[in-house]
Parts: structure tokens; C-alpha cells; sequence
């Protein structure tokens, strides 16, 4: 569309004052726009490159596989990494079913009614709760009232936390996967006699497993940075673990250590900290996200390119 | 007719949906399960509770051990003002980065404007409030020789720039519902691009825009992280952008880990997180009912 705009645009009669005039005003709105596009890639940019500078000198495989030291001022960061895998892990393991079924029964089951449309509103403002009032729900409704650790934290509230906080994401996500699967496959297939259900198993499920996951492997990095409804929930300064061993953490029983919680622990309470640590921990954390991210991204632009119809 | 087969087919068939169904309406459950979770651990302190006084008095003093006031106008006023600061920056340059990316580039910058907008989305909050902290910081006390680094502007600009992602987005989004009939009449009439995008684009697609820009505001309100970590966290009303401030979401995440459990601190902590809860959920359904508007069109 705007290819065609820009054709448009070109007159065949070029080289009159008024065209030229035209032109300019053209070039400056382009430039114009295009500045505001380039205000949020060179902080970025800027920003990011800041950090790993000045996290370099401490980066290492032994900053990933060492357990923190002297209050967390010397050593590495393998507590707090294992931890926040712990806590995607867990949610990611129950708001994807949850999120997933949800989405099925958003697109493929649910009359276009009021009903509906309630559950969708349910959606975005699930999607919009603060992440602070996320962590309140998880401390009153895991910690305190479902008492899963004697009404203590512990890493499975903050997953269950983190799951419900993930949850209409995913829910999205996947709507859109599953909604761009044609109705022609669908169709084809309830001619032939098939249930529901076994539409949805055979033939739409695997048709858009692919925009499924990358909706889910968008939510790993996400949860990975959440700092505010874990630290209500789960995540403690201060939970060292053994560097090897089969359950590093027992999830319903300990509290764990996370990146978020760590770099936030660091930069504000911890005395004594050497100037690179805090963006260390910091580069470790936004590596990690862009990771998985360019992982998803990848992903994504392969799928598409391989799709059939 | 119904072998033994095809009952079983059938009653796991109705199963799955049963299942399906409750998976279906779980986010309704979760809604309303905030709600009740976190009002029933405030709700006790609602009988000595003056909600005048609650909403209106700026003196937050919740550690007294004489006569400890929970007054939460200065924290409304904190979080209101940093959020309106914020958006004043993030509006014009969100805005027209979506106009820049649905209209005047090609596909392929297109493409890298959006992986750059994702992974802008995907820095998590507490890494934007480090970055406050330790390069803005130092950064704006240089520019504006003001005696603080951590202040409303700070705050405010990290929030512009965590919000901006999802206002291009749903701003890029409305603009491309608006048809291409729209841009070719323009053209055709010798209209410039500028006055395309001024004059047509603008008006017609402005409750996507609006929209895209409730959605940036709910998330600069409940951004907690960032604001705790840059903005100063001092309880008092700003008269300037380079005074400190404290957000009601910084203050739930700062004190309630010193606090008991049933006491009165902790109590109002979880009244101010229902408080929270009300204004994104009309703010999101503010933006929910503007966005029906352009369908229904």
C-alpha cells in the first residue's frame, strides 16, 4: 500500500516549482516521522551498549556457574539464574495448557454473544493488571490462603504468580495463531465426519503449533525480567544452592534467588558491590531475554517463510 | 448404531470440552480472583478506614509509632503526575513512529522497526530502573545541574520509553485498518503525504490512536520496578519535574515486605493495590470500549 501511495506520489510532469516544492515537503515528513521512529532505537542502542561495556571486565563462565559470594558483592550469579529458570519453567508449564485451551475455546468453540465478549474483556484487563497488584493476588491467594508453604513463600506461588500474569499473553498469542488457519481446513475436515475436538487435535493444532510456541517463547522473556510479583511471592536477597545435584531447588518448599531480584538487590541495598557487578548481573539478564527473543523471531520468519497457503 | 467405541469417543469428546470450556472462562475467574484476594487482606481496615481522608490526605506516615496516617493524595498525585510527564514525551514520538512505520517506510524497514519495538518491549522493568539509576541519574544532575538525579523526570522518561512499544503497535494497527481507498482519494487530489497523514489518516483512524495511547497510560501507571528505582520515593506533591516523587505502585513494593501480616500498614498497602486494580481496569476498559467504537464503524 504504500508502494502504490508512492507511485502515486511521483508525478510523470516532475521539475515544476510546485512539484518541487511538493517533493521537499515529502522529504521533510519522511525525515520528520523517521526521527521519531530513530528516538527509540538509539536509546536502545545507546543504552544496552552501555550496559554491556561496563558489565564486560566481570563477564564470565565462571560469573554464570559461581554461587554468589560475601553478600552477594563477590562471585557469580547461579543461584539467582537457576531460580528464575525454576520460575519460568513452572509457570510457563501452567499458564501454556491453561492459556492454550483458553485461546481453543475462544476461536474455535465460543458463540459470537455476550458471553464472549465478556471473556475477552476478562483477557485485556487480565493483560492490563499492574504487575505490583499481580504480586498482592499471589501473596493473599497462594501464599496466605492456599498456604502452600505453611504461609511462607516459596517458588511455586511465585510460578502460579507469574502463570496467571502470563496467561492472557499466551492467550492472545495463540488466538492469533489459531485464527489464521483457514476455515477451508476446518470445513474439509467436519465433512469427513470429524468431531470437534478432533478437528482441533489434527488438524488445527498442528497447522499453527508454530505461532503457538512463538507466543510462548515471547513469554519466556518476559517472565524471566519480572521483578514486582516475585519478590512478593517467592524470591528472596539471600538462597544459595549446591553448583550440581539432580532438584536444585525443591519448589514448593524454598524461596529462590532470581536475576530481577538480584540486580535490583545490588544496585540499591547491597554495600560494597564492585561499579561493573550490578551491570553484569544486568547484561546476563537483558542477554538472556534478547536471546530468547531473537530465538523466537528466527523462529517466527522461518515459519512463515515455509507456509503453505 | 453406538458401538462401544463410539461412546467412549463420545464421553471423551465431552469431556475435553468440558475442559476446554473452564480453561475458556479462567480469565474471568482470575479477574475476579484478584479482585477478591487482594480486597479480602485490606478489607479489614475498612471499618476504621475515612475515605476522604484516605484519597486526599498527602500525609503518609504509615511507621508513626504515636499516630500513624495513611494518606495516599501525595502517592495519586505521584503516580498521576509521572505518568502525565511520560506520556507527553512517549504521545508525539509513539504516535509518530507508528505514522513513520505504516506509512512512509518499506518493508524490510518495517520488518527491523518491529524486531527493534519487541525487543525494546522485552527489556524487563527492574534493567530500565537500573539504567535510571546509574546512567540517567548522574546524566540529568550534568544537563540540568539539579541537585537529585532520581526525580519525576527520570521516571518519566524511562516510562516513556517502556510505554512507547505497545503504543506503536496498537497505533500502527489502527492506521492500517484505515483503507487504502482513503490514501489513493488523497493522493489523487494532490494532497502531499504530510497532509495525507495531517488531514485523512489522523482523523480517520483517532479511536485507535486514542486507544493505543489508554493502553501506554495503563501500562506507565502500574510500572512499578522502574518508577521505585528512579524516581526518588520521597512522599511529598511535585512542584516541578526535578522534584522527587513516590508512586502508589512503588510504595506497595518498597514497604510491604516490612510489614506484618493483618497489621494496619498492611492493610492499607493492599486497599492501595484495590485502588490500582479500579483505575487500570477502567483505563483498560476506557480503551476496550474506544477500540469497539472503530468497529462498529
Amino acid at each position: 500500500m504504500t508502494s502504490r501511495a508512492s507511485h502515486l506520489a511521483v508525478a510523470t510532469f516532475a521539475g515544476t516549482p510546485f512539484v518541487r516544492r511538493k517533493e521537499r515537503n515529502e522529504m521533510v515528513a519522511k525525515c520528520f516521522f523517521g526521527m521519531m521512529a530513530a528516538a527509540m532505537i538509539v536509546p536502545l542502542i545507546l543504552i544496552v551498549g552501555y550496559i554491556v561495556v561496563q558489565g564486560w571486565p566481570l563477564l564470565s563462565w565462571e560469573f554464570l556457574t559461581t554461587n554468589p559470594r560475601g553478600g552477594g558483592v563477590r562471585g557469580g550469579v547461579w543461584s539467582a539464574l537457576i531460580g528464575t529458570l525454576y520460575l519460568v519453567g513452572f509457570s510457563l508449564l501452567i499458564s501454556a495448557p491453561i492459556g492454550v485451551l483458553a485461546a481453543v475455546y475462544l476461536n474455535e468453540y465460543a458463540r459470537d454473544n455476550w458471553f464472549t465478549r465478556v471473556v475477552n474483556l476478562a483477557v485485556v484487563n487480565l493483560a492490563g493488571v499492574p504487575s505490583i497488584v499481580h504480586g498482592l493476588f499471589g501473596l493473599g491467594a497462594f501464599v496466605y490462603f492456599a498456604n502452600l508453604n505453611e504461609g511462607k513463600k516459596s517458588i511455586i506461588a511465585a510460578a502460579l504468580t507469574l502463570a496467571v500474569m502470563t496467561l492472557p499473553v499466551i492467550i492472545a498469542s495463540t488466538k492469533e495463531a489459531l485464527s489464521s488457519v483457514p476455515v477451508s481446513f476446518r470445513e474439509a475436515c467436519w465433512n469427513v465426519g470429524a468431531t470437534r475436538w478432533q478437528t482441533i487435535w489434527r488438524i488445527v493444532l498442528p497447522n499453527s503449533i508454530s505461532g503457538i510456541l512463538t507466543g510462548v517463547i515471547l513469554q519466556v522473556s518476559r517472565t524471566a525480567g519480572e521483578t514486582a510479583p516475585v519478590m512478593l511471592t517467592g524470591v528472596t536477597t539471600w538462597k544459595m544452592i549446591e553448583s550440581t545435584g539432580w532438584l536444585l531447588y525443591h519448589p514448593v518448599k524454598d524461596q529462590c534467588m532470581a536475576l530481577s531480584m538480584h540486580l535490583y538487590y545490588i544496585a540499591t541495598q547491597a554495600s560494597g558491590a564492585p561499579k561493573a557487578l550490578p551491570f553484569a548481573i544486568a547484561t546476563v539478564l537483558v542477554g538472556a531475554v534478547v536471546l530468547v527473543n531473537a530465538t523466537a523471531i528466527i523462529f517466527r520468519i522461518y515459519l512463515r517463510s515455509r507456509k503453505k497457503w | 448404531m453406538t458401538s462401544k467405541r463410539g461412546t467412549l469417543d463420545l464421553l471423551s469428546e465431552r469431556a475435553i470440552e468440558a475442559l476446554i470450556r473452564l480453561c475458556g472462562i479462567s480469565a474471568i475467574l482470575f479477574v475476579f480472583g484478584i479482585f477478591f484476594f487482594v480486597f479480602r487482606e485490606g478489607a479489614p481496615f475498612l471499618r476504621h478506614l475515612d475515605l476522604g481522608e484516605f484519597l486526599f490526605s498527602k500525609s503518609w506516615i504509615p511507621t508513626s509509632q504515636t499516630v500513624p496516617k495513611y494518606g495516599v493524595g501525595a502517592l495519586i498525585v505521584g503516580s498521576l503526575s509521572v505518568t502525565a510527564v511520560a506520556m507527553a514525551i512517549a504521545v508525539p514520538f509513539g504516535l509518530g513512529a507508528a505514522v513513520f512505520i505504516s506509512e512512509f517506510c518499506g518493508r524490510k524497514t518495517k520488518e527491523t522497526l518491529k524486531i527493534v519495538i519487541e525487543l525494546l518491549a522485552a527489556i524487563p522493568s527492574v534493567v530500565w530502573g537500573f539504567v535510571g539509576l546509574s546512567v540517567m541519574s548522574p546524566l540529568l544532575i550534568n544537563t540540568f545541574h539539579t541537585p537529585i538525579g532520581v526525580n519525576m523526570l527520570n521516571g518519566a522518561l524511562l516510562l516513556a520509553l517502556m510505554s512507547v512499544p505497545i503504543m506503536v503497535s496498537i497505533g500502527e494497527d489502527a492506521l492500517k485498518a484505515v483503507p487504502d481507498s482513503f490514501r489513493e482519494a488523497a493522493i489523487a487530489l494532490g494532497a502531499t503525504r504530510w497532509q495525507m497523514v495531517y488531514r485523512v489518516l489522523l482523523p480517520a483512524s483517532k479511536n485507535g490512536l486514542l486507544a493505543a495511547v489508554l493502553l501506554g497510560v495503563g501500562r506507565a501507571i502500574g510500572e512499578t520496578m522502574a518508577v521505585l528505582m528512579a524516581t526518588g520515593h520521597s512522599v511529598r506533591i511535585p512542584t516541578s519535574i526535578f522534584d522527587p516523587v513516590r508512586t502508589l505502585t512503588a510504595t506497595i513494593a518498597a514497604e510491604l515486605g516490612e510489614t506484618s501480616k493483618g497489621s494496619d500498614h498492611y492493610q492499607v498497602l493492599f486497599l492501595i493495590g484495590v485502588l490500582l486494580f479500579t483505575i487500570t481496569f477502567i483505563v483498560n476498559l476506557t480503551a476496550d470500549l474506544v477500540v469497539k467504537g472503530i468497529r462498529k464503524q
